[in-house]
């Protein structure tokens, strides 16, 4: 009341907090000053690329670009009806264009990706199509009987979309048809979701797993006097310092078919020489890698958590009558649960985009959806359908951190 | 070393009427014993070198010493989290070397209060009732009256973080407390509080002490602190107990040098013993000048000793039955109550003198040499 109306004022007279704020905001524009390189730096090399690269998978303006006057035509067709003369003559005018400015080969490649095998119906029609006259529709089905398939027109209305959810709809195995309607792909087609479900299992087994052998070998390593534990601590930090590819492959050397592991059976009588076991290039090598080369990832933040626990709590517990295991659960785990929570989510949101160690040793059902991104970025040029995929993965984990949050706490994560 | 016998000491009366159950006498006067205790973490060095220790049943004893004397790892080894390397520790006439830390039923308090910071008072209070198996009812009453017995009810509710450093420690204190054991042990509870605090705590630990009866291992290297409060007092050095006695003995009556200088100011002077009379030496300081002084723990004549005065038994001026000597003064403190003069006497530039600030008492210069005295018997000889 009195503040409102007589504001304290600052010594050369300006109020207070207007002064407050002029102090403040200088040391803002220092502060922001100081980051503005690395700010700069990742917006152009990583924010720019990835925000670019993710819109390809709703965005693909190909077709539209290079076949503007069918993309028109295409446009004002219901994609049921018999295809018009209008949309013939289109055609051919595009291709002529398409022709001579040597892009047939791009609108062919985006057409085919819709109906496979009519790469070439493109490319072999624009070649004769500056020699064709009209009626267009009877010139272009005597040179193909597959203009005057009505598949071949819904593929290319599809393909015609600018703003598509053809391609995210293709990443969790739906189609998407030419008059709109959005159909689950035949059973033998749907890999997208096994991978998913896979990546998403693998990634649980993994983060679990290394939950398990983390978490001993972080309390040892808070119990032990600093020097043993300083030495421990090295050899978990020894892989940190290997390359991941060595690391990788020396898993192949171990449990290869002839490898260390296999012979050990062997020796053991464990298993039969004749009948080894296949513990690499399959699920299980992916787990086994994976949970190796992440367990560091879990052991750090546990660790770290842990040491910082005085071991008074266990021995008040104790004291007052708690048996080992009751001050152990009641009263240290509770406060490594931040160290658990922090190392849980770093192993697990590694594990779910890992790609070089499946890659490697995974392979056929030891693959993750990152393979076959990676594969649609290399090896098929599909980089609409990679960034779709992209995209839900990214969703998938924005999800789980969203669900995270609600069990655990984001707060509640503590990484030293 | 020093061999102990269990001392009677008033108010511990309470504490016999509280425990009915065990009438036998040495069962009372032998409730902790330490027998030929040894203690080693590395195999080449002792910590604790042959302890040998008898507290009686509702004693407050308190070990006193310089941070690693062994007195903390004293108090581990009752408490079961270290064990002993060689000898035995009896609690009620039972051998405890081998009983797990939680079978052992003793309460403990420790530096930093050690309070579980995910639980609120009141979980961190019936926590020791819950392993006990204890009903919820039963429980919540035992709660309640532990909290009252430290002035906190109406915090169960409170995290650990939410609450001062010195509330803090009366929970400490009071979950010490909530589930009725014998014997509780104090690992330097009032380190963390300011003085002030610390001083009222002391007072508050001290009676709760006096009326539940218990019996109180106190861990300490706050010779104030120690005096105010124990019953009896352990003073530790080199993992050796010094000296055991109670608080006005410790002061007054020092057996060793070690003790004289690390109980309250101490004046020290070193000499040769001239000659030996009954209870009386004569000592020679090494500038030749001589004085009296009680015998207590010195060697034959010809044998080197050191003298232990308290600053304010010694007087300013000549007094006919005492020794006489100079001193120039070096540094005078004016601390209101009293003033505090440093002198150098017999080649001890830090001997200090404190002098109660009274009406028209006599006032020094610096650089002035004054006579002091101080009676035989104020003056001990003790170990080189």
């Amino acid at each position: 009341m009195s503040d409102s109306v007589n504001p304290i004022l600052a010594a050369d007279g300006t109020p207070l907090k207007k002064k407050l704020g002029q102090a403040l905001f200088r040391s803002r524009v220092q502060a922001f000053g100081l980051v503005v390189p690395l700010l700069a730096f990742v917006i152009v090399s990583f924010i720019v690329p990835i925000v670019v690269l993710l819109w390809q998978g709703i965005h693909d303006s190909r077709y539209a670009e290079l076949m503007p006057g069918s993309t028109l035509a295409l446009s004002k067709w219901d994609g049921i009806t018999e295809p018009t003369e209008e949309m013939y003559s289109a055609l051919v005018a595009d291709l002529i264009e398409a022709r001579k400015q040597k892009t047939i080969g791009k609108v062919a490649t985006r057409v085919n990706r819709e109906l496979s095998g009519t790469r070439s119906l493109f490319t072999s029609t624009a070649r004769r199509a500056a020699r064709l006259a009209a009626p267009y529709k009877d010139a272009l089905v005597e040179v193909n009987v597959a203009w005057g398939e009505i598949e071949t027109w819904q593929a290319m209305k599809v393909a015609s979309r600018v703003y598509t959810p053809g391609y995210l709809l293709a990443a969790l195995d739906f189609s998407l048809s030419a008059d709109g309607t959005v159909t689950r792909k035949p059973e033998n087609r749907r890999i997208h979701i096994k991978l998913f479900l896979r990546t998403l299992e693998i990634s649980v087994v993994v983060t679990v797993a290394c939950l398990f052998l983390g978490y001993p070998i972080a309390y040892l390593l808070s119990s032990l006097p600093l020097r043993t534990s300083n030495i421990l601590l090295i050899l978990v930090l020894l892989p940190f310092w290997t390359s991941l590819l060595v690391r990788t492959t020396s898993w192949i050397a171990m449990l290869q078919a002839q490898g260390v592991m296999n012979d050990l059976f062997v020796a053991f009588g464990i298993t039969g020489d004749d009948d080894r076991f296949s513990l690499i290039y399959n699920k299980t090598g992916t787990l086994i890698a994976m949970t190796h080369i992440l367990l560091p990832f879990m052991i750090l933040p546990l660790y770290s958590v842990m040491k910082a626990i005085p071991p008074s709590y266990v021995r008040a517990a104790k004291s007052m009558g708690a048996t080992d295991w009751t001050a152990f659960w009641r009263v240290y785990f509770p406060q490594s649960v931040p160290g658990i929570g922090a190392g849980v989510l770093l192993v697990f949101i590694l594990a779910i985009g890992y790609y070089i160690t499946p890659a490697l040793v995974g392979g056929q059902d030891g693959q993750m959806i990152s393979n076959i991104i990676d594969f649609h970025m290399r090896k098929s040029l599909n980089w609409n359908l990679a960034a779709a995929i992209g995209l839900v993965l990214l969703v998938i984990i924005l999800a789980l951190f969203w669900i995270y949050d609600r069990i655990v706490g984001i707060d509640n994560l503590k990484l030293g | 070393m020093v061999e102990v016998s269990a001392v009677e000491i008033s108010g511990v009366d309470k504490a016999k009427e509280r425990r009915k159950t065990l009438s036998d006498a040495s069962e009372k006067s032998e409730f902790v014993v330490f027998e030929r205790v040894q203690k080693s973490y590395d195999g080449e060095t002792l910590v604790v070198k042959d302890l040998n220790l008898t507290m009686a049943r509702g004693e407050f004893l308190t070990l006193l010493g310089p941070s690693g004397s062994g007195k903390t790892t004293c108090l581990m080894m009752l408490a079961g989290f270290e064990t002993a390397t060689h000898g035995d520790i009896f609690l009620a006439g039972r051998p405890i070397n081998n009983i797990p830390p939680y079978k052992r039923g003793i309460g403990m308090v420790f530096q930093n209060y050690a309070l579980f910071p995910h639980m609120t008072v009141g979980e961190n209070l019936s926590f020791p009732l819950e392993v006990r198996k204890l009903g919820k009812s039963e429980r919540e009453e035992k709660v309640k009256k532990a909290l009252d017995m430290v002035k906190m009810v109406g915090f169960e509710k409170r995290r650990p973080a939410q609450l001062s450093g010195g509330q803090q420690q009366r929970i400490a204190l009071a979950r010490a407390l909530v589930f009725e054991p014998e014997l509780i042990l104090m690992d330097e509870p009032l380190g963390a509080l300011d003085k002030q605090l610390r001083e009222h705590m002391q007072f508050e630990i001290k009676h709760l002490h006096e009326r539940l009866g218990i019996t109180v291992v106190y861990v300490t290297h706050d010779q104030s602190e120690a005096l105010t409060m124990s019953d009896r007092i352990a003073v530790f050095n080199d993992g050796v107990i010094q000296q055991l006695s109670n608080p006005d003995d410790l002061y007054e009556r020092p057996e060793n040098a070690f003790v004289a200088q690390f109980i309250g100011e101490n004046n020290r002077l070193k000499g040769t013993i001239e000659s030996l009379n009954g209870k009386i030496v004569h000592v020679a300081f090494d500038d030749g000048c001589q004085s009296k002084a009680l015998a207590v723990n010195c060697g034959g004549k010809g044998s080197r000793t050191t003298l232990s005065i308290r600053p304010e038994r010694v007087a300013l001026g000549w007094d006919e039955e005492s020794n006489t000597t100079r001193g120039e003064v070096l540094e005078l403190t004016y601390l209101g109550d009293h003033i505090r003069y440093r002198m150098n006497v017999h080649g001890n530039p830090d001997f200090v003198l404190r002098l109660p600030n009274t009406s028209g008492h006599a006032e020094l210069a610096v650089g002035e040499s004054a006579k002091i005295s101080w009676k035989s018997e104020d003056c001990r000889a003790l170990d080189p």
